[in-house]
């Protein structure tokens, strides 16, 4: 085969045009499977469902549930949930990831804190905050404050372990050359610290990000009258199951949505990367 | 020239750790002259980092102090050119060079003409606005030297800077040293293992001891400046000079074999 092509073609830059093509038409081919994989579930999914090979009355075809979700936006009831999901997910987001980030930061640059806090810190993560859920409404009644604590407690501590470990990892070379050129506390910080843990403290955000959807599903099945998380565990619970649908997707969207934003973010915010 | 710079006064540094004691540095006393470059060889792991750390207030002394000369009252004791990696990833070029003035809260205009003075020199204008992951070793090291010598310190401490570069490299970043110290004729203390550079850099060279190091000889390196490479290499005191350390490397390392 090579000798073949040798023969036809000398000249070594069309050979290696050819390769370049090649390579090309290879990457454009993966591509098109990464944007067919999801149509082709879809559609795998319309035909089980339509020729009865699933149940549709668990598994409704993807046409009807496109067809519920127009119905429920024309009608103004979805946006309604999505608002005040969104609302309870972002507040929840931040009331767990800025104290998040200065406790991390804390316990990161000051190590009598680390040592002080890390068991507090290590003893309550492994303590769902679903299960606490009960406690929180009664402390802070069914209204939305209960599930933005409920948020901001489980995105809290990725954030927290990032941030700390960020800070601890950060080359120790920068940090003598901090203390060589007589850089005081507050220049350390803002110049090294800070900087320095970004890459780390960012890991940490964009899991917060994932476990605040994941939350927010699950604290809206307790004590809420609205919400994508209310909207699926009714119509669960009266087996609707395309408006059930109709909320996953939903969550799923806002969950791709959401990572690419943040990645975005990760990339304006660490161009040094 | 004959000002003492730095003194140092019968320094030991030992590292202790679980019952075991390690001597790094033994007894160690010297000047160094105003003006003068000064190069430290020895075997690795001979403590002549921590020597270095330690003028540099990275490390402290056991037992024995020393001193640097103050000239000028508004000027750093010293900055310290450090090895690969030395400089900050999440600053560009330019705030790297800038840092040590930045962090003495220098008026913005002495940090940018000094800045851009110094950045010149090392040739590196077009790149003064990128990030270090986009430049070479060999750029990187040019950044770390701008940013100590725009620092303008009593004195400068090298550990030794060219040691992850290529030879060819070398040799460039070698002579630009040369050329921007021979223009402050700053007092340097550099460290290295590399017998040609310390040949072609010095004044006097510093001979130490593995552990527990010790500086047990000293050898004047007195070949006219303006210097070179080739100048360096054909002149005829730097073979035997070169022999001299050359033996006495051997020893020691055939020493800390045993």
């Amino acid at each position: 085969m090579k000798e073949e092509k040798r023969a036809l073609t000398h000249d070594p830059v069309e050979v290696e045009q050819q390769e370049w093509k090649k390579r090309r038409l290879n990457e454009r081919w993966k591509q098109t499977l990464t944007i067919a994989s999801p149509i082709f579930l879809l559609i795998l999914w319309e035909f089980l469902s339509r020729t009865n090979l699933i149940d549709v009355r668990f598994f409704p075809p993807p046409t009807d549930i496109i067809y519920t979700f127009y119905n429920m936006s024309v009608s103004g009831e979805l946006f309604h949930h999505i608002g005040v999901s969104l609302y309870r997910i972002f507040a929840g987001f931040l009331l767990g990831v800025i104290p998040g980030i200065v406790i991390g930061l804390l316990m990161g640059l000051y190590s009598p804190i680390r040592h002080f806090v890390s068991p507090i810190v290590m003893a309550l993560m492994p303590i769902p905050t679903l299960a606490l859920l009960p406690i929180i409404i009664i402390l802070f009644g069914i209204g939305d404050f209960s599930k933005i604590f409920t948020i901001a407690g489980s995105v809290f501590f990725p954030v927290v372990i990032n941030t700390t470990a960020g800070v601890i990892n950060i080359d120790s070379i920068y940090l003598d050359v901090a203390k060589n050129y007589g850089a005081n506390s507050k220049d350390f910080f803002f110049k090294i610290a800070l900087p320095g843990s970004l890459p780390v403290m960012m890991e940490g955000i964009q899991m917060g990000q994932a476990i605040a959807l994941l939350t927010i599903v699950a604290a809206e099945m307790m004590g809420a009258t609205s919400g994508i998380g209310y909207l699926i565990w009714t119509s669960y619970k009266a087996f609707l199951l395309k408006e059930m649908f109709v909320g996953l997707i939903l969550i799923s969207f806002f969950g791709y949505l959401f990572s690419l934003i943040l990645r975005y973010l990760q990339k304006k915010i660490l161009p040094w990367r | 020239m004959e000002n003492t710079k730095i003194s140092i006064n019968n320094l030991t540094k030992v590292f202790f750790k679980k019952n075991n004691s390690v001597t790094a540095l033994e007894d160690i006393s010297m000047e160094i002259f105003e003006g003068e470059f000064v190069c430290l060889v020895g075997p690795s792991g001979c403590g002549k980092t921590t020597l270095l750390r330690i003028l540099a207030g990275l490390e402290t002394t056991s037992v024995g102090d020393f001193e640097i000369k103050l000239g000028k009252e508004d000027r750093p004791l010293q900055s310290m050119v450090f090895q690969e990696r030395g400089i900050i990833p999440w600053l560009t070029v330019e705030e790297n060079v800038a840092f040590g003035l930045k962090m003495r809260h220098l008026p913005k205009s002495v940090i940018k003409e000094r800045t851009d003075y110094y950045i010149k020199k090392v040739g590196l204008e077009k790149f003064s606005k990128l990030f270090p992951k986009e430049l070479s070793g060999g750029m990187k090291q040019r950044v770390s030297i701008a940013r100590a010598f725009a620092n303008d310190p009593e004195i400068l401490l090298m550990d030794e800077p060219f040691a992850a570069l290529d030879e060819q490299n070398k040799f460039i970043l070698q002579e630009e040293l040369l050329s921007i110290w021979e223009e402050t004729k700053k007092t340097v203390l550099f460290i290295t293992h590399s017998i040609d550079e310390a040949l072609l850099l010095s004044d006097r060279i510093l001979l130490m001891s593995a552990q527990p190091g010790k500086i047990i000889k000293e050898i004047k390196n007195d070949i006219p400046r303006p210097r070179n490479i080739e100048k360096i290499r054909s002149h005829q005191q730097t073979t035997k000079n070169f022999i001299e350390i050359l033996n006495h490397l051997h020893e020691e390392v055939q020493k800390s074999r045993k």
